[in-house]
């Protein structure tokens, strides 16, 4: 408590009591509430925009088509090449899932990013890491797979005892946590921030009487907005990209 | 400055360290990263303004050295919130 203003502990700001089910493994949050609906609209925004395709698009097709050609070029075609135009869907789905959890967290009655609890994150996490093991154990074979991820080419030979090792832990263990850890961290800290200038703001709005105090974090606080509009977009693209990374390299060991 | 702390209730002494724990754990965690992002969008720039037709290709791979140089910062964030006293 500083000069009458009082932070919220952290656990009062991503913790929500449950709705449904209560004191079951199944209880039903906010979040969880959240995580469907954003389910839902992704569902629901592609079946619409795909239900009358015309020639020239317009309206929601538009935006739906230059979301696939986002993912398409920008970021199969950059990381994996043509081979990897199979996994488009697949990485438009994780795309278009991670935004709209993402931008829960400026939408007003919500404002709660999904990511923002670990779970979600891990479990694409994962997701993902199986996917690029499968890919690569198929595509290489389980031994050519391991020796090309252990030994990569063009590496004096004493120092695979210190290569090997680093990337056995850095592809099978590192790649996972850092996904999701990347991906919970930044929104975490993006919801904090909101919340710290919010509390700030109302604080001071409600301490001075003529109300100036407030105005240098409230215009912080509604820059601040903006940006994480872009974080949030943002991180949905690295999640995407670095999923395309590893399943191109996965396909194609490095010569 | 002993005779202060010895009338304090140790407990609260404790949350004080960890509370100092906690900045220096993510301060020391953010230095890293932070050079590393500033060489990686600095190059990037420097490659982007030198030959702009491949300024597509630069800006992935830029994104891409700025997620794997910021998961150690993030790592220290996230830490900082585990420590506990």
């Amino acid at each position: 408590m500083i000069l009458g203003l009082e932070f919220p502990p952290i656990s009062h700001t991503i913790e929500w009591p449950a709705l449904f089910l209560k004191d079951t493994p199944f209880e039903v949050n906010k979040v969880v509430l959240l995580m469907w609906l954003s389910v839902a609209i992704v569902f629901a925004f592609y079946l619409v925009a795909s239900r009358k395709q015309k020639l020239v698009p317009t309206g929601i097709q538009n935006v739906a088509e230059s979301a696939v050609e986002f993912v398409r070029e920008g970021i199969v075609m950059q990381t994996m090449g043509a081979q990897g135009l199979g996994y488009t869907p697949f990485l438009l789905a994780i795309f278009s899932f991670v935004f709209v959890c993402n931008i829960w967290e400026i939408i007003p009655g919500a404002q709660m990013p999904v990511n923002a609890r670990i779970a979600l994150p891990v479990l694409m996490a994962l997701l993902v890491w199986l996917i690029f093991n499968f890919v690569g154990i198929r595509k290489q074979g389980l031994f050519g797979y391991f020796k090309n991820m252990m030994f990569p080419p063009g590496v004096p030979w004493p120092l695979y005892i210190l290569v090997a090792p680093i990337e056995l832990v850095s592809t099978i263990f590192v790649r996972p946590l850092s996904l999701s850890v990347r991906l919970f961290a930044n929104m975490l800290a993006g919801h904090l921030l909101l919340i710290s200038f919010a509390v700030l703001s109302t604080a001071l709005f409600s301490a001075s009487a003529l109300y100036i105090g407030a105005l240098a974090p409230f215009a912080l606080l509604v820059g601040l907005t903006g940006f994480e509009i872009l974080v949030s977009f943002l991180q949905a693209y690295i999640f995407t990209i670095l999923t395309a990374v590893y399943i191109g390299g996965a396909m194609n060991p490095e010569h | 400055m002993l005779y202060v702390l010895a009338e304090q209730d140790p407990g609260e002494l404790v949350e004080g360290l960890t509370a100092v724990g906690r900045g220096i754990v993510y301060g020391g965690a953010a230095i890293g990263p932070g050079i590393g992002i500033g060489i990686v969008v600095g190059n990037a720039i420097t490659a982007m303004a030198r030959q702009p037709e491949a300024a597509g290709m630069v800006r992935t791979t830029m994104f891409l050295g700025i997620a794997f140089t910021e998961a150690l910062a993030l790592f220290g964030f996230v830490l900082a919130f585990i420590i506990s006293g």
